[in-house]
Order: C-alpha cells, then sequence, then structure tokens
C-alpha cells in the first residue's frame, strides 16, 4: 500500500531581522511513519516545527496538512485539524492535577462550541490517557509536584488526549534517566500505531530505535534525508554530527 | 489680543508645562527603565514635593527666595527617603513582579494622597514666587519665574544626563537596565541601585512640584494630572529612552498647553488618552512586550 | 445537588431572610452592597478566573449606569428597560475594547484598559450638557418603578437589589463550574499551553470580558436606577480601584469572595469615615497589605486550607 502524505510544506521560509532560520524549506511526511529531525543546536529545527504547528508565522512558504493548505490557520485551529505539539520546555498547569490538565486537552475534542462533554465521560476518556502513559494512579496529584521525567510523559498525555494525527515531541528525552528514555521508547512505538509522530531528539540511541526516516537540518536547510541506516552511512553527516 | 501675541502667550504657557512634565515624566521613566516596574504612585511624590515645599517655605521667614531655596533641598530629599522606604518596604518584598507592584503602588498613591489630607488639609494654599520681576513683551508682560521654570528645568535634565552618561552611578544604573543578573555578577549591588533608582524617580517629581508651586498652589490631589501626563509622555516617547522622554515631554506639554488655550482640555485629554491606549495596542511588543509579563 | 451548589443557596437564602431581621440603617446598606457585589462579581470573572488584571471596569459600570440613567432622563425609559440597556451597553462596551485591549497582555493589558476607562470618564465630562459632569442627575422618580412598584420604597429596592445580585452570583457560579470556566482557568493558568490543546485563547477572553461587561453594566444599570443618581464618580478611575480591592480581599476565582470582600470593605470604609476624612487611606493600607501578605484572599486562603470543594 502507498503511504499516504501527511503533511508537506513547499518553500517554507521563516527570517528573524537578518537571520534566516528556516529557508526555503520542502518536506514531506507519510502518515503512520516516525519521522526524526535532527541537527545541530541553531540548525531551526523547533522554529521549522513552530511554523508546522502554527505558533509562528512564515515569512514565505505553505503548509499542507492532509491535503489542506492550512498556512493561515492559527495554531489552535490547527490542533482541532490534528496537528498536536509537547513543548520543548515542560509547559503544564503546574498547580492543577494531572487529571485536570488531560481533562483539559480531552474536553477540547469533545466540546461542541463551548458546550462541553458529559463529566463521565470525560473523566473515564481522561483517565484513559493517563492510563496509557502510566500515570493513573497518581492521576489526583498535582501536576506541579510531579518528578521531571513525570512532567514530561503527562505533556504527552496531554498530547495523546487530543487524539492528533501528528504528533510532534520537541526533544522529548532531554533530562530524562536512561530507564526513563526507555520507557519512553515504548511509548512513542505504541502511540505510533494510530499516529505520524515527528520527533525533534538530541539522542542518537532514541533516534536510530525509533526513527523510520531521518531529516537533517543544518542552518534552517534540509542537509539530509533517509532511512536510519543510510543517514549513519553518510559521511557528511556523521562527522557533523554523530560524533564520527 | 492678536493671534500672532495670543499663540505666543500660549506657547510660553505650554513651554512651562513642558519644562515641569519632562521632569516629572523623566522619573516614571527611570524607574520603568530600569526597573522595570509602573510606579501608579509617582504623581502622589508630586504632590508630596508641592505640599511639603509650601510647609518648608511657611516655616522659613525672611525673603521668598531663602524658603523657596530651602524646599528646593528639603523637599526632594524627604520624598528621596520617603520613596527608598516604601522601595524597601513594599516593592522589594513583592519581587518586583510586574502586576503586583501596580496593585502595590495604587495602594500607596491612596495612602500618601490620604495622608496628605489628614494633615495637611483639604485647601490649596500657594507658595510665593522666589524672584518678583515680569518681561515685559510688546504685548503683555510674562512672569519672570515661569521663564526660570524652563531655565531650571532644561539644567536639571542636562544633570541626570551627564550622571547617566558619566559617572560610575549612571553606568551602573545603565547595567542594571541592560541586565540585573549579569549586573550581580560584576558585583553591582542591584538591590541598592533599585531603592536608588526609585528615590531618585520620585524626587525628580518633587522637583518639578517645588517649581511648579509659585505657579499652581498646593492640594492634596494634584498628583492626578501630572501622573496622567507622565504616562502618556513615558509611552509615547518610548521606555528608558531620556530623549525620547524630554522629546514626547516637549511635544505634549507644548500641546496640551496650546490646545487647551483654543479647545476645551478635556478634549485634549481625551485624545491623549486614546492616543496612549492605541500606542500599546498597536505596538504590544514595542513598549512593554520586551519582557513578558 | 452538590455541596457546592448547596452552600451558595443557603447564602441567598440567608440573605433574603436578613431583609427580614436587620436594623433600617444596616438593611440600606445591604442593598448598597449587593449591588456592588454583584459588580465585584463581574470583575472576579475576568481577573480570578480569566487572569486579566483590568484597571478599567468602572467604564463598564458606567456604561451601565449612563445607559439607565440617560434613558430614563432622556429617552422616557423606566427600570426595567434601564437594566436591559445597561447590560447591553456594559457587554457592547467591552465587547469593543476587549477586541482592542485583548492584543495585549500583562502590564500593557492593565494600561490600556486604565486608558480606555480614563478616555470613557473624559467623555461623560465633556459631554455635561447631557450628563451633568461630576454634578451628576436625579433620576425622576416615575422612572424608578417595576410593575407598579416603588424602587425607593425599602423594601422593593431590597428584593431589587437581591434578584440582581442573585442572578450575577449564580451566573458566576455556572461560569465556574462550566468546560468554558475550565478553559478560562487554563488561560490563566498557562495562555501558551491552553492555545497549543486547541483553544481560541482570544476568543474565549472576549467572551469572558463581554460577559464581565454585561455583569458590571447590570450593576451599574441597577445602582442608578435603585438609587436615583447617576455621576462621573462612577466612572472614575476610582471605581475601577474598588472591584479590584473587593475580590482581592474576598478570594479572586471564588464565587463568594467578591460578596464577602464588597461587604467586609464597605463596613471598614463606613466605620472609619466616622473619625476621619481620610477614609480612602484604608483602601490604600488594605491593597498593599493584601498584596505583601494575603494575595489569595480570605476565601482564597480557606478554600486552599480548609474546603477544597469551594468553587
Amino acid at each position: 500500500m502507498a503511504a499516504m502524505t501527511l503533511l508537506e510544506t513547499h518553500g517554507l521560509t521563516r527570517r528573524f531581522g537578518g537571520l534566516t532560520a528556516v529557508d526555503g524549506v520542502e518536506f514531506r511526511l507519510d502518515e503512520g511513519e516516525i519521522r526524526a529531525l535532527i541537527g545541530p543546536n541553531g540548525a531551526g529545527k523547533t522554529t521549522f516545527v513552530s511554523l508546522l504547528s502554527g505558533r509562528i508565522r512564515p515569512s514565505a512558504g505553505r503548509v499542507v496538512f492532509a491535503g489542506e493548505d492550512v498556512t493561515r490557520l492559527p495554531a489552535h485551529a490547527r490542533v482541532m485539524r490534528g496537528i498536536a505539539y509537547t513543548f520543548q520546555i515542560t509547559s503544564i498547569f503546574a498547580r492543577m492535577t494531572l487529571l485536570d490538565n488531560v481533562r483539559l486537552a480531552v474536553q477540547r475534542r469533545m466540546m461542541r462550541g463551548w458546550r462541553g462533554p458529559d463529566a463521565r465521560a470525560l473523566d473515564a476518556a481522561a483517565m484513559a490517557v493517563l492510563d496509557r502513559v502510566g500515570l493513573a494512579d497518581r492521576a489526583t496529584g498535582i501536576a506541579g509536584n510531579l518528578s521531571y521525567g513525570h512532567q514530561r510523559l503527562l505533556e504527552v498525555a496531554m498530547g495523546l488526549g487530543l487524539r492528533p494525527r501528528l504528533l510532534i515531541l520537541d526533544e522529548p528525552t532531554q533530562g530524562l534517566s536512561d530507564a526513563e528514555i526507555a520507557g519512553f521508547v515504548d511509548l512513542v512505538r505504541e502511540i505510533a500505531r494510530d499516529a505520524t509522530v515527528l520527533l525533534i531528539e538530541h539522542n542518537m540511541g532514541v533516534v536510530m530505535e525509533l526513527a523510520h526516516r531521518i531529516t537533517v537540518m543544518e542552518m534552517g536547510q534540509i542537509l539530509a534525508e533517509g532511512p536510519p541506516e543510510a543517514i549513519r552511512a553518510d559521511a557528511e553527516v556523521q562527522r557533523a554530527y554523530l560524533g564520527g | 489680543m492678536d493671534f500672532g501675541p495670543y499663540l505666543l502667550l500660549a506657547s510660553l504657557e505650554g513651554a512651562v508645562g513642558a519644562a515641569v512634565l519632562a521632569l516629572t515624566a523623566l522619573g516614571l521613566s527611570l524607574v520603568f527603565g530600569v526597573m522595570r516596574i509602573v510606579n501608579v504612585a509617582h504623581g502622589e511624590f508630586y504632590m508630596l514635593g508641592a505640599v511639603i515645599a509650601w510647609w518648608v517655605t511657611s516655616m522659613v521667614g525672611g525673603h521668598p527666595a531663602l524658603g523657596f531655596v530651602a524646599a528646593m533641598v528639603v523637599s526632594p530629599l524627604i520624598v528621596g527617603i520617603a520613596a527608598a522606604a516604601a522601595e524597601r518596604l513594599v516593592l522589594r518584598r513583592l519581587d518586583y513582579d510586574p502586576e503586583a507592584t501596580i496593585v502595590a503602588t495604587i495602594g500607596l498613591l491612596y495612602v500618601i494622597q490620604q495622608l496628605a489630607l489628614s494633615t495637611y488639609g483639604a485647601d490649596a494654599r500657594p507658595v510665593a514666587a522666589p524672584i518678583d520681576f515680569r518681561v515685559q513683551f510688546p504685548w503683555f508682560g510674562y512672569s519672570g519665574y515661569k521663564l526660570c521654570v524652563i531655565g531650571a528645568s532644561a539644567v536639571m535634565m542636562l544633570a541626570v544626563w551627564l550622571v547617566l552618561t558619566h559617572t560610575r552611578v549612571g553606568l551602573m544604573m545603565r547595567a542594571t537596565q541592560h541586565d540585573p543578573e549579569t549586573a550581580r555578577a560584576f558585583a553591582i549591588p542591584v538591590d541598592r541601585v533599585y531603592a536608588g533608582v526609585f528615590a531618585i524617580g520620585a524626587m525628580l517629581a518633587a522637583l518639578g512640584a517645588v517649581l511648579i508651586v509659585p505657579i499652581q498652589q498646593a492640594h492634596y490631589l494634584m498628583g492626578h494630572d501630572p501622573l496622567l501626563l507622565s504616562f502618556i509622555v513615558v509611552i509615547i516617547g518610548g521606555l528608558g529612552s531620556l530623549r525620547g522622554t524630554v522629546l514626547a515631554a516637549v511635544i505634549i506639554g507644548m500641546s496640551d498647553g496650546i490646545i487647551s488655550v483654543f479647545f476645551s482640555p478635556t478634549l485634549a485629554k481625551i485624545l491623549a488618552t486614546l492616543l496612549v491606549a492605541f500606542v500599546l495596542v498597536w505596538r504590544p511588543a514595542g513598549l512593554f512586550g520586551a519582557r513578558p509579563a | 445537588m452538590s455541596r457546592a451548589v448547596g452552600l451558595h443557596i443557603a447564602v441567598l437564602a440567608g440573605l433574603a431572610l436578613a431583609q427580614f431581621t436587620l436594623p433600617e440603617y444596616h438593611h440600606g446598606n445591604l442593598a448598597r452592597i449587593m449591588v456592588l457585589a454583584a459588580f465585584a462579581s463581574a470583575y472576579n470573572i475576568t481577573f480570578g478566573y480569566a487572569g486579566m488584571l483590568s484597571l478599567g471596569h468602572a467604564m463598564f459600570f458606567g456604561a451601565g449606569l449612563y445607559a439607565a440613567g440617560l434613558a430614563a432622563e432622556f429617552g422616557g425609559i423606566a427600570a426595567p428597560g434601564g437594566l436591559v440597556l445597561g447590560v447591553i451597553a456594559g457587554a457592547l462596551m467591552a465587547a469593543v475594547v476587549g477586541v482592542l485591549a485583548l492584543r495585549t497582555t500583562g502590564v500593557s493589558f492593565m494600561i490600556v484598559t486604565l486608558m480606555f476607562a480614563q478616555a470613557a470618564f473624559l467623555t461623560v465630562l465633556y459631554f455635561g450638557e447631557w450628563t451633568r459632569g461630576d454634578e451628576g442627575f436625579v433620576i425622576a422618580s416615575d422612572m424608578r418603578r417595576v410593575l407598579g412598584l416603588d424602587l425607593a420604597d425599602p423594601a422593593t429596592r431590597y428584593w431589587a437589589a437581591f434578584a440582581v445580585f442573585g442572578a450575577v452570583m449564580l451566573g458566576s457560579l455556572a461560569v465556574a463550574r462550566s468546560s468554558f470556566g475550565r478553559v478560562l482557568a487554563a488561560i490563566r493558568e498557562n495562555e501558551e499551553r491552553t492555545r497549543m490543546l486547541g483553544y481560541d485563547v482570544f476568543r474565549a477572553k472576549l467572551m469572558a470580558l463581554a460577559v464581565s461587561g454585561a455583569m458590571a453594566g447590570a450593576a451599574g444599570a441597577a445602582y442608578a436606577l435603585l438609587f436615583g443618581y447617576v455621576g462621573a464618580t462612577f466612572a472614575s478611575i476610582q471605581y475601577s480601584i474598588l472591584p479590584l480591592l473587593w475580590v482581592l480581599t474576598g478570594g479572586a476565582a471564588t464565587v463568594l469572595g467578591p460578596f464577602l470582600g464588597t461587604l467586609l470593605m464597605f463596613y471598614l470604609i463606613d466605620v472609619s469615615s466616622s473619625f476621619t476624612t481620610a477614609h480612602m487611606m484604608i483602601v490604600g493600607f488594605a491593597l498593599i497589605g493584601l498584596i505583601l501578605f494575603f494575595p489569595k484572599g480570605i476565601l482564597g486562603t480557606l478554600r486552599e486550607r480548609v474546603v477544597p470543594w469551594l468553587p
């Protein structure tokens, strides 16, 4: 079965003053894949995914998601189309319970206008999501009291609560212990069964283990793209980023 | 009187207003620039300066100039001490949180204003001008003191500029404004700089008030208009920019004076407040937005 | 019925009963306090629940006050129509100001709302020919009648104030417990995260402001019609600061906090004004004291320590 294109960009460009952070990027992402986005700091990875999620506006170019041109849609409307984004720096509702955090995500999906879903259905759906990331037993705790690793999981849970078609994870394993990273890898694999995952990641072990394909960015442009083995073998990439 | 002389008179009145406004607004601008806080009680420091000036001149006998000179020294000093105390007792404990600071300085506004009401009373009281001569134009005579106010204000602003650009204290203030964390790392006593800047800001308002009391009587509610006008000046002029503040003060002060003579002063104020609102709305990142509040 | 709803019904029942038991002086005060508490509750929607610190709510209260007052004075529109006009005026003004002011946040939002309110206040003075500015005007007694009842009569006035306050309070409770209210709280806690959960943050804030404006407009119109006087003081900066003080005192983002705060501050100022003219000093010290030592207010602190279910 030929994979369907979920997301593509054409000539996507973002300039900040004199600096071009993202420079005419042509990018394609197939439905169902796990794609890793790698590159040195300042390569424009976070700016690029921010353009995809709509957090910032492009200076030029287009973003097409599931056949629809979403370039002019604001971020919240893109979320409703199925693009979920988890922040690089953990961003949760620290003073609310875990359940409330996830409820807000689930509620958005179930809302019609400002009418929220039935409380019981909402709770059940939110608990199911917490269970999926393994935080169900802490549901009534305050999110701000969680360990850093668990906060990152909660972020992912909020993303999952939206039931996205595309989940963008911005450096999800940064600051996690090895054991936590192993759990995370399993979780992402499980998520990828019904969503496409785009992952910015510095940990090459995680990248090699998870990614179906890898995109390498440098200075706002795509330097190389291909399956992990090919990227690993690419001498130029290796010299520059894989410490080889 | 013909239109020409009338315009000249309006411009002179505008220039006197602009001179005092520039000093007062400079204080507000300095506090915002260095400390990144909005001092809503700024107008009350101005009022306090005027009331203390009345109090000092009424205690010192002899020639009016004696009392006035004493007021020029004593009034800013007392106001500065009061401001430093408020900074230490209230603002520092709030960690200069922008929103909490505004609420606290609103409280301070009422405290100072009502203290003045309960001690000084609700009357407006005049202060004699230190010099008494008139400059005779072909069409009208004009108060020599008012012309001196313009000169005095210019000299004081020049002094502030020299302090900021040519002294160690000024360097510390600019470093703190640029980046408090780095300033701390370079052993700049940021806490003391903050207290000092807050005091200096209030003292500039007090100086403006001392200059104005021989023209406008001291009253416990007199801080309202200078506060509003200073806000307008600081926002239009660009925050923390000395040159912008002075320029905006001259433009706003002059046009306030001139428009008020020819049109309704209320209409002038409506337009000015709306102008400020729209500047902030259309340039939200330009002025206060440099740091997310 | 949950205990939260029960508690609020009980408070309303207590206020209804107070009508028959209070001495005359306090009876009159309580009617005034209920109308002002409706204003405070309106402020609490934006400041408490949505976390937007406005310094311009006097313009929404004033919009309702003048809508009802001018309609009675020049349009011959009596009390019920005046109240409806007040609600519309408050909501409309909040929507227009919101579209502009909500482009800003934090300190800029405070200054922008302050400036708009100041412009509105000055506009009242500018059109002094109709509004009679600071001096104000008295609403004719035949305009202050509902269903044949005279609003100047203390008992009728009390019930009318009770009805307005009850409606606003139950409205606040409904907002606090709704999914809309949860979204507002989310915006208050973390705006960017809320946006990235797919919520239209601008629209939610605009709606909160419009609801708040409608409630403040209702309070303003009720104030004009119940007490029969319309003046520019009620549109001045002081009436933007007072609701902030009341809400801070009682507890932001609690449904009953605005009433409690208004009640306490009203009597504190009332008592102090019997021995000093500088009674606004209380307001100053209260603001500083609250923000320094007690930022969550009475009910906010209580909720944190004792009754977590308090809405």
